[in-house]
């Protein structure tokens, strides 16, 4: 009796949920706010600088897209979340989309009712190690120790990839990347596992970051992008499109410098569109015409942003790699404006 | 007879002790060599100190006070010559000059900086008739009673009808508290001023606020919760879980010695289910479950959650060290009070109290520590916390891989915190030290 009440409750307040959560688009209009999920600090992807104005990569997203429906990229409530508590946050109502490095997986999506919108950084679980080591692949790491996070999905690629090799290895659990970077230059591990644009990023501190390299493989596929609540079309449908106009824009060399220039109209009819001089396609959003180019103003396109934050010019140094246009050999593949 | 000279007719002077007797070297035979085992542990314990401190001080006293990031750091490092066999040694504390003030304030704007400042330091003031009763006037009382309403009020800013709004609240519920008891019983009275009190505050206190504010509008600038972080959050934290959980824990272990037996077995549920469950239990069903089962759209603030959450688990330990003080009391006291013809509440308030707090001191104090430092967990929850914070500070690229020199400047400034907490706890305990032992 008492469990059933229990569950009816849990139903009402699912229900209730699910109803509030049908116009997020309005109430983010309402609020003049957008409240985005962060982490609480990943290198180049997010963190607040001294005066605590967040930047980063993830935090980008979050400015497009309160730039596109608010028309102002300042408009935003950044609210950091844990990997425990980002999905309940998200879930309860009390961020609007997450912009959280979240790797798109099958029960995620699924299981947990999430909607992922696209995909802003495709990573995959890489291998440094000490140069000294003179190891040139992850298949010759047989009995070697391994620093790893613990309850990540990243442990869980490890142990399958050591098993669909035949080998053996001998975890050291951490918790933090930051504890990681100390294990392994104190000579804890001799190999350091986590995603490949954390491994960059780690790397980067070292004082002689030419002696440790990262190892070919990629052990697992990584799609980070952006998530919101089931159910709410209309609102994935904003994000979605905005993450698409910023890899577009891209695309059709449409940048922060020269936006201006070619709002006043190109003989391109998809940037026209995309900018908002020819169609309604922002009508058909729930927007006004100038959505993208707001979104695009705000930090540039999704090369831009790249740049600004984790790409080659930065102590990051990542490479486009995966992340390049598909017409330069990379997966970003934005669905037409029509 | 007149010669004999060895019958002395005045004192000697009095002569100085030896001199490997007194002083410095006296103290050091006496304490440090006094026999062949301590003169060697004397030594190897010198020897110890002496290498730790030639492998810290270095670190510590390195210049690189205005280094604009790790990389610059080294540079500044490599140009002064410290550099060792893994690279150079020396701590970068130019993430401490830059971010010192994120760590105290968090993202509290900086124009406001001096309402966290005055809310702390009129804490302070607060706080002394309190703690130093015999040398503050105790008409400051007035002010320590008043102050529950000003610091939220400093702190999240706001209209000034709401703290207003919230003391009258105590008002009504005193005014019907003392006219009902007057007329009828003083059980009436407690109810129906508590009821009276609610209906205020849950009803009537928001109109009330709003039309006073809409003629009549002070306000200071409002600051969200999210805003507040570092060791603001810390000490917020930390000091509304003190102030609450003291009263809240006399009430608790009261009640658990009751004889009404509702009571009693409300108060032991409660306790042994707090004391039972970690306090990061408590602050993930802050964060995550509240969210779920409150009808969406509600604001229910994280800090304010947070907050409860603290303050419920301090006051089960509380109540626990304060039925450890009333235990000990010998059952004299209890049946001399009744013997004055004292009720329940005078004996508590003029002879069972005053003696059993006396007695848990130690361990008020020890809980009192415990939960400032436990404040700490909020970063598990994604609230940026000292500790949160100096992760976000890593993430900035330019002081990724800094971890002793923000972990270093945390521990100072908790070690300031508590160790001042545990001294006042020794001063209280001495000034108190009217027998009983």
């Amino acid at each position: 009796m008492k469990k059933s009440v229990l569950l009816g409750a849990l139903t009402v307040a699912g229900l209730a949920a699910g109803a509030a959560a049908a116009g997020t688009i309005d109430d983010v209009k309402a609020r003049g706010k957008l409240n985005c999920g962060v982490t609480t600090g990943l290198v180049g992807f997010a963190a607040p600088d001294s005066n605590g104005e967040w930047k980063g990569f993830d935090v980008a997203l979050c400015r497009a897209v309160a730039a596109a429906v608010l028309g102002d990229g300042n408009a935003v409530e950044f609210v950091p979340t844990t990997g425990k508590t980002r999905f309940t946050a998200l879930a309860s109502g009390e961020v609007d989309m997450l912009a959280r490095n979240t790797t798109w997986t099958f029960s995620r999506d699924v299981d947990l009712k999430f909607e992922f919108v696209g995909v802003n950084y495709y990573d995959g679980q890489g291998f440094m190690v000490p140069k000294a080591l003179g190891v040139s692949s992850a298949k010759e790491l047989d009995g070697a120790t391994v620093c790893i996070q613990t309850g990540t999905t990243t442990e869980l690629n490890l142990a399958d990839f050591f098993r669909a090799n035949n080998i053996s290895y001998e975890p050291v659990p951490i918790e933090t990347n930051a504890e990681a970077q100390q294990q392994y230059l104190a000579g804890a591990c001799d190999v350091y596992t986590t995603d490949a644009s954390g491994l960059a990023a780690t790397r980067a501190t070292f004082e002689a970051p030419g002696d440790h390299v990262l190892l070919p493989e990629i052990i697992s596929k990584e799609p980070l992008g952006p998530l919101v609540r089931h159910g709410d079309n209309e609102w994935a449908d904003v994000v979605r499109w905005t993450l698409n106009a910023l890899i577009s824009a891209e695309e059709y060399g449409i940048t922060s410098a020269n936006i201006d220039e070619m709002s006043a109209g190109t003989n391109n009819p998809e940037i026209n569109r995309i900018l908002g001089t020819e169609g309604t396609l922002g009508e058909m959003l729930g927007l006004d015409n100038q959505w993208a180019m707001r979104a695009i103003k705000v930090g540039g396109n999704f090369g831009e942003v790249f740049a600004q934050n984790i790409g080659e010019s930065t102590p990051i140094g990542l490479a486009r790699g995966l992340n390049a246009q598909w017409t330069e050999g990379g997966l970003l593949y934005s669905p037409p404006f029509r | 007879m007149s010669d004999i000279g060895f019958v002395r007719t005045e004192m000697l002077p009095e002569r100085e002790p030896p001199a490997s007797t007194v002083g410095a070297l006296g103290w050091a035979r006496a304490n440090l060599f006094s026999n062949w085992f301590n003169s060697i542990l004397t030594l190897a314990s010198l020897y110890a100190i002496y290498a730790i401190l030639a492998a810290i001080l270095p670190w510590v006293f390195s210049p690189t006070w205005n280094g604009a990031s790790l990389n610059n750091c080294r540079e500044i490092l490599t140009a002064a010559g410290s550099v060792g066999d893994h690279g150079t040694s020396g701590a970068c504390w130019g993430v401490i000059r830059e971010r010192w003030i994120q760590l105290l304030f968090g993202f509290y704007p900086s124009e406001l900086y001096w309402r966290p400042v005055l809310a702390f330091i009129l804490l302070g003031v607060a706080l002394a008739p309190v703690l130093f009763s015999d040398n503050v006037p105790s008409k400051m009382l007035i002010f320590s009673a008043l102050y529950p309403f000003i610091f939220p009020w400093l702190l999240w800013g706001g209209t000034i009808w709401g703290p207003i709004a919230a003391l009258a609240g105590f008002v009504l519920g005193w005014v019907v508290y003392s006219a009902v008891s007057k007329t009828m019983s003083s059980l009436m009275g407690i109810v129906l001023g508590a009821v009276a009190a609610l209906v205020w505050w849950l009803l009537l206190s928001s109109y009330f606020t709003g039309a006073l504010n809409s003629i009549l509008p002070i306000g200071i600038e409002v600051v969200e919760s999210r805003k507040f972080g570092g060791f603001m959050l810390s000490i917020t934290i930390g000091v509304v879980a003190i102030a609450c959980s003291l009263p809240l824990g006399i009430v608790l272990a009261l009640g658990r010695q009751s004889d009404l037996m509702i009571v009693k077995y409300i108060c032991v549920g409660f306790i042994e289910f707090i004391r039972g469950v970690p306090l990061i239990t408590l602050l993930f069903v802050a964060s995550t479950l509240l969210n779920i089962f409150m009808p969406p759209g509600t604001n229910f603030d994280i800090i304010l959650r947070v907050l409860i959450m603290v303050t419920l688990f301090a006051a089960a330990y509380m109540a626990e060290v304060i039925r450890g003080g009333l235990a000990a009391l010998p059952r004299g006291q209890y049946e001399g009070a009744d013997s004055l013809g004292l009720n329940y509440w005078q004996a508590q308030r003029l002879v069972i109290m005053p003696q059993a707090l006396k007695i848990s001191i130690p361990g008020i104090v020890s809980t009192f520590i415990g939960v400032f430092k436990d404040t700490t967990l909020v970063s598990i929850i994604g609230l940026l916390d000292p500790l949160g914070l100096s992760n976000a500070i890593r993430a900035d690229a330019n002081w990724n891989g800094v971890v002793w020199e923000l972990y270093g400047f945390i521990a100072l400034l908790f070690f300031i915190f508590c160790f001042g907490m545990s001294r006042y706890s020794m001063y209280l305990e001495r000034k108190l030290h009217t027998g009983h032992r």
